[in-house]
């Protein structure tokens, strides 16, 4: 019964990708995208790693969806307005007809090369499950993938949440010289009986709950700030969507330090670890979680913040209301 | 033939698909889109091998599965990056088709200039 739905999402997932890469129009594929994304989240669910299936719910598919239907709209809206310069690209595959085969073929071989390493593999692979076993009642906590994210491998999440900003940063670059410290996005019109603004008054709430809960419970059991600040920043955009609350201006200073104190803390509790234990994010016995939990908290509110502002994109109206 | 490999296969696929969009479509929002394709069949692939590390008591190795929450946090960065160029050159260029800029033998329409 499981392999054969497995067998179904499997061919389900194939065949959205497939649409995705040869859809003729930009938002249709990426509605298949999306649509890809969530089925994606089954297979993280059958290859047990429901912590995985959560970020890619909140990630893979909601934020980088919804990043790309902005796009992808405001791509049409603007063909649209200028239909005469670019009337052309009728075909998908506007590419020569030698270069589509060399495409296949390079791609057939990587997929061939990749399909044969799953199959000469072993089926029990090595592990370091023994390491984070044995050592996991040092950290206190009880999700494996909290302890490998803020203890074992705390390093990689602190670069994390550094690319993230520095992302942001990116993006904020590209806003034209006039706009800079300005407000991201377009002006939202604001329709106080429409139901967009009924529902950016109904779900924040829940959404606020339901944000704190998969961040709080993910010391245990699968959750975390990454899943949690996922949605706390949908339920903001959402806010925003329906011009209920104008898009902060970037050149804010309250936004730049709520931006950097995540970081900022997780840096310093790493240079504290030098003083007491002797190296960088090394927590002393018998204080891991409380460090644990210090910097989870500390980050929440960067990574809400960082996540919405890099969804809105640059800048796009000028420093003055 | 185990959920792992079905999903392995399903996987390579996932990447060959992908990097076949990421050449032919001279879109720069398709190119995007098969690119995050491809980084999906990437993550796949490692969370495949992850389950096939499953011991002590773990559903899966959660080492990398700890990094594939990681990866999948910086792939959506680089992709709102991305986007954020393409939005920029699409403001500034009013187009955005990589397909004429190459060289061809018929000159692109330079539009209104």
């Amino acid at each position: 019964m499981t392999a054969s739905l497995n067998l179904i999402l499997a061919a389900l997932i194939l065949g959205l990708a497939v649409w995705t890469v040869i859809a003729r129009d930009a938002l249709a594929a990426v509605m298949g995208f999306i649509a890809y994304g969530l089925l994606l989240t089954l297979v993280w669910v059958q290859l047990n790693g429901i912590d995985v299936a959560l970020t890619e719910a909140a990630i893979g598919g909601g934020l980088t969806g919804a990043l790309l239907i902005g796009a992808a709209t405001r791509l049409r809206r603007g063909k649209a307005a200028t239909a005469a310069v670019t009337a052309s690209t009728p075909s998908p595959f506007p590419s020569p007809l030698p270069v589509r085969l060399l495409a296949a073929i390079l791609s057939a071989a990587v997929s061939v090369a990749l399909a044969i390493c799953v199959l000469i593999l072993p089926e029990q692979g090595p592990t370091l499950a023994h390491q984070v076993a044995a050592n996991i009642a040092d950290t206190g906590v009880g999700n494996p993938i909290t302890a490998v994210l803020l203890a074992f491998r705390g390093m990689d999440t602190l670069l994390e949440a550094i690319v993230l900003l520095f992302a942001l940063i990116g993006v904020w670059s590209l806003s034209p010289d006039g706009f800079w410290g300005g407000r991201p996005g377009l002006q939202q019109q604001k329709d106080p009986n429409g139901i967009l603004a009924y529902t950016a008054r109904i779900l924040p709430p829940l959404g606020i709950i339901v944000g704190s809960y998969i961040f709080w419970v993910g010391a245990d059991h699968p959750g975390g700030k990454f899943q949690g600040a996922t949605i706390l920043a949908s339920m903001w955009l959402l806010v925003m969507m329906a011009g209920l609350a104008d898009a902060p201006r970037i050149s804010h200073s309250w936004l730049r330090a709520g931006l950097v104190a995540g970081p900022l803390v997780f840096i310093a509790i790493g240079f504290a670890g030098v003083f007491t234990v002797g190296h960088f994010l090394g927590y002393p016995q018998g204080y891991a979680k409380a460090l644990i939990i210090a910097i989870e908290l500390a980050l929440m509110p960067s990574l809400t913040l960082v996540l919405g502002l890099l969804l809105a994109g640059a800048p796009q109206r000028g420093a003055e209301p | 033939m185990n959920t792992a490999t079905l999903f392995g296969l399903c996987a390579a696929l996932l990447v060959g698909l992908g990097l076949f969009g990421l050449i032919v479509n001279p879109q720069p929002l398709r190119k995007i889109l098969a690119f995050n394709v491809m980084g999906s069949g990437v993550f796949l692939l490692f969370g495949v091998f992850a389950q096939r590390g499953a011991a002590a008591g773990f559903g899966g190795d959660p080492v990398p599965q700890a990094l594939l929450i990681t990866g999948i946090v910086v792939a959506f960065s680089a992709t709102a990056l991305a986007v954020a160029l393409l939005l920029r050159l699409f403001d500034a260029a009013g187009s955005v088709s990589l397909e004429n800029q190459a060289p061809a033998p018929a000159p692109p329409p330079p539009g209104e200039v």
